[in-house]
């Protein structure tokens, strides 16, 4: 305990909180020991580099944010570009062993073809589950009518009484309102709500359904909502790295759930490229959520989970979403933007959370 | 191009981590260190990086207050990045001999070698801290980084009272202390 009181003196001394007698004390007890005087010298040292790297920490995230301001308005050009150069520079590069690669591989898939379709065959007996919340139960329904009684007495537009029968995920892609969240969720649904952190509820409606993506674009139709804040989060248009740490919020309760886990593998379902496998804990409910990096990239949209195996989601690649905007695009003439500029990046995951939990959405319907 | 008055306030704002003075910093230049990288083998994303590091140097410098700029802003910026970006090109063994320049420079080579070994410290630093686990680092955090009191501490993470704190306080210090120095004094 002696060291305590000894660092207590040091950070005094060093803070300039001693008065003169206990500096004059403190300096005489330096030069007669040595040892003192060392330590001295290794707690300074060390609580200057604590402090620098706070600073340091704090700078780089004004490089990025003014960096990402700058990338915003033009004034540095974006990040395109870059992967096609880097393309052709690989190609010059590795001519020669992608020739050769491409020999090899072009024997070898030809005496697998076989053995694989063979295997093939017998391996659709595993099932997946989607990870919707069917079970509302009795009991949840009353409170959730409890709670909406209470909303109604407090904030003005009153809601109808609603019985959903199912809940998942969702969030938001665009501030007007725009949410993703996943196929199954919705397609069998007649109406939906969605439901933020403080629980506002507003109507809303199917803008974009595709079943083999499991994709859907939902669009807050409702005259309450208000445009949010920029989104904190981008999309990434590179493919995520295996261990990769990764974290979700949603909805497998009426309360929102944070959970984290890694990215165990690049495909999804018996290789399906569009989708990562990833070990994370997840529920019915968890379904439409987004699957984020520590920079704050949304690298998926959780889905579904093996049924027979523990720990094993999946996730749709956030690529996809690029295509089901393309496509909304191009058969409804709707033009959702997606954030461009990361305001997580370089936040301990705390912070990360608060930014983002109010563009996670509570998905519900009948 | 900005007076010596101007550069001055500059580098001071961007010392104090103002976004103002930052940004004011990247119009001002980034444009011409894009350039050089791209003519000399990189992108933008290099450039983007090298950038940020020469920013770190710049502040660090601007930090320390004994700096003065013995030439323009821009051609301090602009002789650290091209130095970075030369020992990442000889790193990926892509270095390029026709790098020669007309432009102006001035020497940093000690500023480099400086900076690296602080960038190690910091990285040390940063996993250390990451190390020694939830609540210590908070709590370390609160009390050296935020410099908030030892009984706002206590209150705010539920010691009973600042004594016990200040214990606590002293258990982590220690533990981080040790996964620092074990690190800082391996490095070689």
């Amino acid at each position: 305990m002696d060291d305590n009181l000894l660092f207590d003196a040091i950070e005094r001394y060093r803070n300039g909180q001693m008065d003169e007698k206990e500096i004059l004390f403190f300096e005489e007890l330096k030069k007669n020991n040595p040892e003192i005087d060392q330590l001295v010298a290794e707690h300074s040292f060390f609580l200057t580099e604590l402090e620098r790297m706070s600073e340091q920490k704090k700078l780089r995230h004004n490089l990025n944010e003014v960096e990402n301001k700058l990338i915003n308005e033009g004034v540095i050009s974006g990040k395109k570009g870059k992967t096609k150069a880097k393309l052709i520079y690989l190609w010059y590069r590795y001519q020669r062993t992608i020739a050769v690669a491409a020999a090899i591989a072009c024997i070898v898939s030809l005496s697998t073809a076989i053995s694989i379709s063979k295997y093939s065959e017998n391996k659709k007996a595993a099932v997946i589950t989607p990870l919707v919340d069917h079970k509302l139960t009795q009991f949840e329904y009353k409170l959730n009518e409890i709670e909406h009684k209470l909303n109604d007495a407090t904030t003005s537009p009153a809601k109808p009484k609603f019985e959903a029968n199912f809940r998942a995920t969702g969030f938001l892609v665009d501030r007007k309102g725009y949410l993703i969240t996943n196929a199954h969720v919705v397609q069998n649904a007649k109406n939906l709500i969605v439901e933020n952190k403080k629980g506002e509820q507003f109507y809303a409606e199917q803008v974009y359904l595709n079943s083999a993506t499991d994709l859907a674009i939902l669009k807050i139709a409702d005259t309450s909502f208000k445009q949010v804040n920029d989104l904190p989060y981008t999309f990434p248009k590179s493919a995520a790295e295996l261990a990769e740490p990764i974290f979700t919020l949603g909805y497998p309760r009426e309360e929102v759930v944070y959970g984290e886990g890694y990215l165990s593998a690049k495909s999804g379902y018996y290789g399906d490229t569009t989708s990562y496998q990833i070990s994370i804990s997840a529920n019915p409910g968890n379904s439409g959520g987004p699957v984020i990096n520590k920079n704050g990239e949304v690298i998926g949209i959780i889905s579904s989970k093996e049924t027979n195996a523990d720990g094993v989601v999946f996730a749709i690649k956030s690529q996809s979403i690029y295509d089901a905007l393309k496509e909304v695009k191009k058969e409804k003439d709707i033009s959702i933007k997606m954030p461009t500029v990361n305001s997580l990046k370089g936040l301990d995951r705390v912070k990360q959370i608060k930014k983002l939990e109010d563009f996670v959405y509570k998905v519900k319907g009948n | 191009m900005k007076t010596i008055e101007q550069e001055e306030l500059l580098l001071k704002g961007l010392a104090a981590n103002d976004t103002d003075a930052i940004e004011t910093i990247y119009r001002d230049n980034f444009s011409a260190i894009k350039a050089f990288i791209i003519k000399n083998n990189g992108y933008t994303d290099d450039a983007l990086d090298v950038f940020q590091e020469a920013m770190i140097v710049l502040f660090e410098k601007a930090k320390s207050g004994s700096f003065t700029l013995s030439c323009q802003l821009q051609t301090y910026l602009y002789s650290i990045c091209r130095r970075l970006w030369l020992k990442k090109l000889q790193k990926q063994n892509r270095f390029n001999p026709s790098i020669d320049t007309i432009e102006e420079i001035v020497p940093v080579d000690d500023e480099i070698e400086y900076h690296e070994k602080k960038n190690n410290d910091f990285l040390f630093m940063e996993s250390a801290l990451q190390k020694i686990g939830e609540p210590c680092k908070s709590l370390l955090e609160a009390f050296y980084l935020q410099k908030k009191s030892m009984p706002e501490i206590a209150a705010s993470f539920g010691y009973t009272n600042a004594d016990n704190a200040k214990t606590q306080k002293y258990k982590c210090l220690v533990r981080l202390k040790k996964i620092f120095f074990a690190k800082y004094k391996n490095k070689d």
